[in-house]
């Protein structure tokens, strides 16, 4: 059996504390093909943070093991470019500077500081924040900053792109306005891509295949559904495409009817 | 009625629109035009510590005007004093000298004493933040040995230095020196889990991550300790300098008090006073000047 480009294997995993072990996660197991857009989508507490978490590294799988391009993951790398939930740039640079310190960082022998300058300004291009290169992060608008979050990810040219919630802080114009701009990098670029998200919407729209997770503890992968909608897709058209309320209705299902969360929020 | 409705309103609106047109056109070219504003803060600011000042010395004068008084009012201390407050850069024999000179030789000591702490503040306040052992074998005995009073650490640095002088920087090193330790552990360990995040995924160095990520993230914090520490290192000075003589601001106050010139002493707390002020504003803006854009984005 050939082995997936980025691919997930057993992976449990539990924390310790006071002596009680508490299961977040079981048995995931998950192969993501070059070039796919994944989405896993559960509830809060489902434990896909940690997933994703797992996958780049930053923490690690009590059991089970995550293979990217026949390399196993045990630390976190510029290969796996994290976009994290509340961008996490850091204040005290500019955009220009944040971007290029992951360039610096990455290309510091392979490319010379001109190429490195280049490749800073085509990726805020890329994200079309070129023009604020040289405010602070402070001085922009969230949905900004998130796109400065992405361009940093993907100046890294990381083997697998991980977005965690990326757009969960914005308002819903915004919002929309992203995911556009992430489909359409998606498209010209062919990232391979894992994104967290509990936007059902947002789920059908991006993905190729969206997982479906269990509720907490112990979660584990319920169902994976294929998007068989055509790119590039429009999210106008898809309102009434019978494919994507197809799809949409069984992540609902699934969400809120199966799955439903039934501890009080 | 709508039309009229509008007729009214666009009427109304139009005078005061087009002068608010005309005046933020007119603003920008021309500096004095802003002057009235940048007058009136200055007003602001100045005006109302300049009258309490007036008022409380006008209660002094008054309180301390009869003979018999045991302190000067403001105008017997210009009288006595003349001398002191117009010739500040005055050369004398020994400690005979003008408040310039007193003050110079206090911010020397203050200068090498708070360098030496804020260096080892940051350097032992990081190795703190950082590590967890460190934590705990440090922190303990940290806690307890920064409630010695400065002046206490004074006759031992005495016994060890057998000089006054590098006495007096031990003692300001070691008042300094605690807020500085505290407050970049805590700044450090402060760091948001965001960042290290990021420092992992980019995989910096330990170089890397002390200078692009530790030092700025925690930098409002280390300066919080700077600050504090000018203050104590300002306060023990004029305390040590009474203890172990020579040039220097706190000797010139106690030599006064043995002399019984009270007005000299007056003189010279208005000095530490203005210049405990200044060290602490320089602090500040060298803290505005680093620290700038560090905000919670």
């Amino acid at each position: 059996m050939s082995k997936s480009y980025l691919s997930l294997e057993f992976i449990d995993k539990s924390f310790e504390r006071n002596g009680v072990r508490s299961d977040v996660l079981t048995q995931v197991s998950l192969g993501v093909e070059k070039g796919e857009f994944i989405s896993i989508i559960g509830h809060s507490g489902c434990g896909k943070s940690t997933l994703l978490n797992i996958v780049a590294g930053l923490t690690k799988a009590t059991t089970g093991v995550v293979l990217l391009d026949g390399q196993v993951v045990d630390a976190p790398g510029p290969d796996r470019g994290v976009v994290f939930q509340n961008h996490s740039l850091l204040p005290w640079l500019t955009v220009y500077e944040n971007v290029s310190l992951a360039v610096d960082k990455v290309f510091s022998r392979t490319k010379s500081k001109a190429e490195r300058h280049d490749w800073v300004m085509r990726n805020l291009d890329l994200v079309q924040m070129g023009h604020a290169k040289d405010k602070r992060p402070s001085e922009v608008s969230g949905g900004m900053k998130q796109r400065v979050g992405i361009a940093r990810a993907l100046a890294m040219e990381p083997k697998v792109l991980l977005l965690d919630e990326p757009f969960g802080a914005l308002d819903a114009l915004t919002r929309a306005h992203l995911q556009d701009q992430v489909m359409q990098i998606h498209a010209e670029l062919g990232n391979t891509v894992m994104m967290i998200t509990h936007d059902v919407d947002e789920a059908v729209l991006l993905s190729d295949r969206i997982v479906m997770m269990t509720n907490g503890p112990a979660a584990r992968i319920g169902e994976v559904l294929d998007v068989p909608i055509a790119r590039p897709r429009r999210r106008i058209e898809l309102a009434t495409d019978p494919t994507y309320i197809r799809c949409r209705s069984a992540v609902l299902k699934f969400l809120y009817e199966r799955h439903r969360l039934v501890e009080a929020a | 009625m709508s039309v009229t409705n509008l007729n009214i309103k666009s009427d109304a609106a139009a005078k005061p629109t087009a002068s608010i047109v005309t005046l933020s056109r007119a603003a920008p070219p021309s500096a004095g035009f802003r002057m009235p504003g940048f007058v009136k803060t200055l007003a602001d600011n100045v005006l109302p510590p300049i009258i309490t000042l007036a008022f409380l010395l006008v209660a002094w004068e008054f309180l301390c005007s009869s003979p018999t008084s045991s302190l000067p009012a403001p105008s017997r201390v210009l009288e006595e004093s003349w001398a002191l407050i117009v010739d500040p850069f005055y050369v004398g024999q020994g400690t005979d000298q003008g408040m310039f000179w007193h003050i110079l030789a206090s911010l020397q000591r203050v200068a090498v004493g708070y360098a030496l702490a804020a260096i080892a503040g940051i350097a032992v306040g990081t190795l703190i933040g950082q590590s967890d052992l460190a934590m705990r074998g440090l922190d303990p005995i940290f806690q307890v040995l920064r409630t010695v009073p400065p002046l206490a650490w004074l006759p031992l640095s005495l016994a060890a230095f057998r000089d006054g002088n590098p006495s007096a920087i031990f003692v300001i090193f070691i008042t300094a020196v605690w807020p500085v330790i505290i407050n970049t552990a805590v700044g450090i360990r402060n760091i948001p889990q965001d960042y290290q995040n990021v420092a992992k995924v980019l995989r910096l160095n330990g170089y890397e991550y002390f200078t692009k990520i530790m030092l700025p993230a925690a930098a409002p914090y280390i300066f919080t300790g700077l600050r504090i520490g000018i203050g104590l290192s300002w306060l023990a000075i004029v305390a040590a300098e009474m203890l172990i003589g020579g040039v220097g601001i706190g000797f010139f106050i106690w030599d006064a008090w043995n002399s019984s010139l009270i007005s000299d002493i007056i003189v010279a707390l208005v000095y530490v006073g203005i210049v405990g002020f200044l060290l602490d504003r320089v602090i500040a803006l060298i803290a505005n000047a680093v620290t700038r854009g560090n905000v919670k984005a």
